[in-house]
C-alpha cells in the first residue's frame, strides 16, 4: 500500500515535469517572449533596444535550458514567478482563482449525483417505461447540448425571462445556481446512463438470482445488492471528472464572467501571460494527477475486489 | 472490408473443383449481417439519414446557400435601429447584427465545424490507431514508453493547453484542427493497444507466423482488418468531442478567425442581440446539437452493428 502510494507520488512528480517542460518548450518554439513583452504602441514593432532590454531584465537571454533549471529550482521552493499583469506573485493569483473555480466545481458533482443517482435508479428499475424512454431521449439531447449553449439557454429563460437570477458575476448563492446547472444537468444525465447500464447488466447476475430465490422483495434486491456495486463506477468516473472539472470549466467561467481559473487562464493568454500560463498547466496537471490517484484509491477502498499496486 | 476469410479459403488451390461447389451460407459474410443490423435500427438510419443531409450541405455550399455569407447587407439586411431583421422572404432565416444572411452563414458553417470535428477526429483515430498498434506489436520498452508518453498527455489539463496553443500559433482553421487532435489521439491509442495486445496472441496470428510470413504482413494482412470496424467507430464517437471543442473554442474567439461563419463564433456573435432577438443564438446552437446528437446515434448504432460478437436479434 505505503510503496504504491510513494510510486504513484512520484509519477505524478514525472508527470509534471514533463508537462512543464513541454510547456515550456512550446511557449518558446512559438516565438520570442521578448518580442510579445515589450510595450508597442499602435501596431508599430516594438523598439529593438527596449525588446533586449525587456529580454535582459526578465532573463531571457540566457539559454533555454539554463532558464527550465532556474525555473525548476524555484518551481521546488514553491515559487511559480510573477505575474507579468498583475504583478503579483502567480501562486497567490492562482490559489484564489482555483479556491473559486472549486467552490463551483463542487457544487457541481454535488448536483450531478443528486440528479443522476435517483433518474439512472428511476430508469433502471421501470426498464422500457415510457419514463425510462423519456429518460434516455431527455439525456441523449441533453448531452448533445455544449455546456456553454445549455448556459445560454438556461440565462435566457431564468435571468432573462423570470428574472430568478443574475446574469453572471461572483457573490451570492444567487451568482452561483445557474453555471452550476448548465454543467450539473448533462453530466448528472451521464451518470445517470451509466447507472442504468450497469444495474441492467447487474441485476441478471447470479448472486442477484440467489437473493430473489431467497425471497427478498424487488426493493430490497435492487437497495442492497445491486445498487452498491452499480454504483461503483459510477464513483469512480465522478471523482476523475471532479478533476477534469477544476481545470475544464473555462466556458462556463466565460458566459458567467465568474472569476475562476479557467477565466484567469483565458485572460492570461490573451494578455501573453507566460508566468500566469506555467502555473496553471502545472497545477492543473498536479490536479488531475491527485485527482486520478483519488479515484483509484476510492475505488480499492469501495470495492475489496480491487487490489492496488497491479 | 471484405467478407473474411471465408472467401480466401474458397479460392485457395487446395481442390480444383472447389470453385463449382455453391457457397453453403452465403448471407452471413460479417458486412452483411453488419449492414443488416444498421438498417435493422430505425434511429440510427434516421440519425445517418440527417449526417448525410448535413454533409451535402457542407460540400454543396457554393450552389445552395442563397447569399455570400460574410456580405453584409447594409440597406435591408438590418432595421431601422440597425438591428438584425427576422426571417422573411428574402433572409428565410433572418440576419445576424451585421445584416449577414443567417441561412447562408449556418450553411457556410456546415464546412468548418462539421469538416473540423470530422478532420481532428479522424486524425486522431489515425495517429492512435499508428501509436497504439506500434505499442502493441512491439512490446516491452518501446511500449512502456509509448504508454506512459500516453498518460502524460493524458494528465494535461486539457483545455489550458489548448487555450495555450491557440494563443501562441495564432488562431487558423489548421491550428484548431491540430490542438484538438493534439490532445484527441490518446484515447484511441489506448484502445487500439488493447485490441493489438489481445489480437497478437490468437492462434490464428501464431499460425500465420508459422507459416513463415514475416511481421509486416502480418500486421498489414491479419491484424489491421481486425482494427477497421473499431476504427470507424471511434473515428464516429470521437467527432461530438471534436465539434464541442471547435464551437468551444470559437465562442471564445479562438477558433477559425472572423469573418468565417463557424458555428460556435456565430453564437459567440449572437449572444450581443440575445435578448432582443434569441434566434441568433438557438439557429446555429440547434444545428449544432443536431448535428452532436445524430453523431452520437450513428456511432452506437454502428459499434452494435459492427461488433461481430452481436446477432440479430
Amino acid at each position: 500500500m505505503l510503496a504504491f502510494l510513494i510510486q504513484r507520488i512520484l509519477w505524478i512528480g514525472v508527470t509534471v515535469l514533463c508537462v512543464s517542460l513541454m510547456t515550456f518548450g512550446l511557449i518558446f518554439a512559438s516565438g520570442d517572449p521578448a518580442q510579445m513583452l515589450a510595450p508597442t504602441r499602435q501596431g508599430q514593432p516594438p523598439d529593438p533596444a527596449v525588446v533586449a532590454r525587456v529580454r535582459e531584465a526578465y532573463g531571457l537571454d540566457q539559454p533555454i535550458y539554463i532558464q527550465f533549471v532556474r525555473y525548476l529550482g524555484h518551481l521546488a521552493q514553491g515559487d511559480l514567478g510573477y505575474s507579468y499583469y498583475f504583478r503579483r506573485p502567480v501562486t497567490e493569483l492562482l490559489v484564489t482563482k482555483f479556491a473559486s473555480t472549486a467552490l463551483l466545481a463542487g457544487l457541481i458533482m454535488v448536483t450531478a449525483i443528486v440528479i443522476g443517482l435517483p433518474v439512472g435508479m428511476l430508469a433502471a428499475l421501470q426498464r422500457d417505461s415510457v419514463l425510462d424512454h423519456g429518460i434516455l431521449i431527455g439525456s441523449s439531447l441533453l448531452l448533445g447540448v455544449p455546456t456553454f449553449l445549455l448556459a445560454l439557454l438556461l440565462i435566457y429563460f431564468f435571468a432573462f425571462q423570470l428574472k430568478w437570477f443574475p446574469l453572471g458575476g461572483y457573490g451570492t448563492w444567487q451568482h452561483l445556481v445557474l453555471p452550476t446547472l448548465s454543467v450539473a444537468l448533462p453530466t448528472g444525465m451521464g451518470y445517470a446512463i451509466f447507472l442504468r447500464t450497469n444495474m441492467l447488466s447487474i441485476l441478471t447476475a447470479d448472486y442477484i438470482r440467489t437473493a430473489r430465490s431467497k425471497g427478498l422483495s424487488e426493493q430490497m434486491v435492487a437497495m442492497r445488492h445491486a445498487l452498491p456495486n452499480a454504483l461503483l463506477p459510477v464513483v469512480t468516473l465522478a471523482s476523475i471528472d471532479l478533476a477534469y472539472l477544476l481545470t475544464g470549466i473555462v466556458l462556463i467561467e466565460t458566459v458567467f464572467q465568474y472569476p475562476g481559473i479557467g477565466l484567469q487562464v483565458w485572460q492570461a493568454t490573451q494578455q501573453k501571460d507566460i508566468p500566469v500560463i506555467m502555473g496553471s498547466v502545472f497545477f492543473g496537471a498536479l490536479l488531475i494527477g491527485f485527482g486520478n490517484l483519488l479515484a483509484d484509491l476510492l475505488a480499492a477502498w469501495l470495492d475489496p475486489r480491487i487490489r492496488l499496486g497491479a | 472490408m471484405d467478407d473474411s476469410h471465408e472467401v480466401r479459403l474458397a479460392q485457395l488451390p487446395i481442390d480444383p473443383h472447389a470453385a463449382a461447389f455453391p457457397p453453403i451460407v452465403q448471407s452471413t459474410s460479417w458486412s452483411r449481417l453488419a449492414f443488416q443490423r444498421f438498417v435493422d435500427q430505425h434511429v440510427a438510419l434516421a440519425a445517418t439519414i440527417i449526417l448525410v443531409i448535413l454533409c451535402l450541405m457542407a460540400v454543396l455550399a457554393p450552389f445552395i446557400a442563397p447569399y455570400d455569407p460574410v456580405q453584409q447587407f447594409r440597406k435591408d439586411g438590418l432595421d431601422a435601429a440597425g438591428l438584425p431583421v427576422g426571417p422573411n422572404a428574402h433572409y428565410w432565416l433572418g440576419t445576424d447584427g451585421q445584416g449577414r444572411d443567417m441561412l447562408s452563414r449556418l450553411i457556410w458553417g456546415a464546412r468548418i465545424s462539421l469538416g473540423i470535428g470530422i478532420a481532428a477526429s479522424s486524425f486522431s483515430v489515425l495517429i492512435g490507431l499508428l501509436m497504439g498498434s506500434v505499442a502493441g506489436m512491439a512490446g516491452g520498452a518501446l511500449d512502456a514508453v509509448l504508454m506512459r508518453f500516453v498518460d502524460i498527455v493524458m494528465s494535461l489539463p486539457g483545455f489550458f493547453v489548448i487555450l495555450l496553443l491557440v494563443a501562441l500559433f495564432r488562431p487558423s482553421l489548421w491550428i484548431t484542427i491540430m490542438v484538438i487532435t493534439l490532445l484527441g489521439w490518446t484515447y484511441p491509442a489506448r484502445l487500439f493497444r488493447t485490441e493489438v495486445v489481445a489480437l497478437r496472441e490468437r492462434d490464428f496470428i501464431l499460425a500465420a507466423r508459422c507459416l513463415g510470413i514475416p511481421e509486416p504482413q502480418i500486421v498489414m494482412r491479419h491484424i489491421l482488418p481486425h482494427l477497421v470496424p473499431l476504427a470507424i467507430v471511434a473515428i464516429g464517437l470521437g467527432v461530438p468531442g471534436a465539434i464541442f471543442a471547435e464551437a468551444g473554442l470559437s465562442f471564445l474567439g479562438l477558433g477559425v478567425p472572423p469573418p468565417a461563419p463557424a458555428w460556435g463564433g456565430m453564437i459567440q456573435f449572437g449572444t450581443s442581440y440575445y435578448r432582443s432577438s434569441p434566434l441568433q443564438v438557438l439557429l446555429p446552437g440547434a444545428i449544432i446539437v443536431t448535428t452532436v446528437v445524430c453523431f452520437n446515434l450513428v456511432g452506437a448504432g454502428l459499434r452494435d452493428a459492427l461488433d461481430p460478437t452481436m446477432r440479430r436479434r
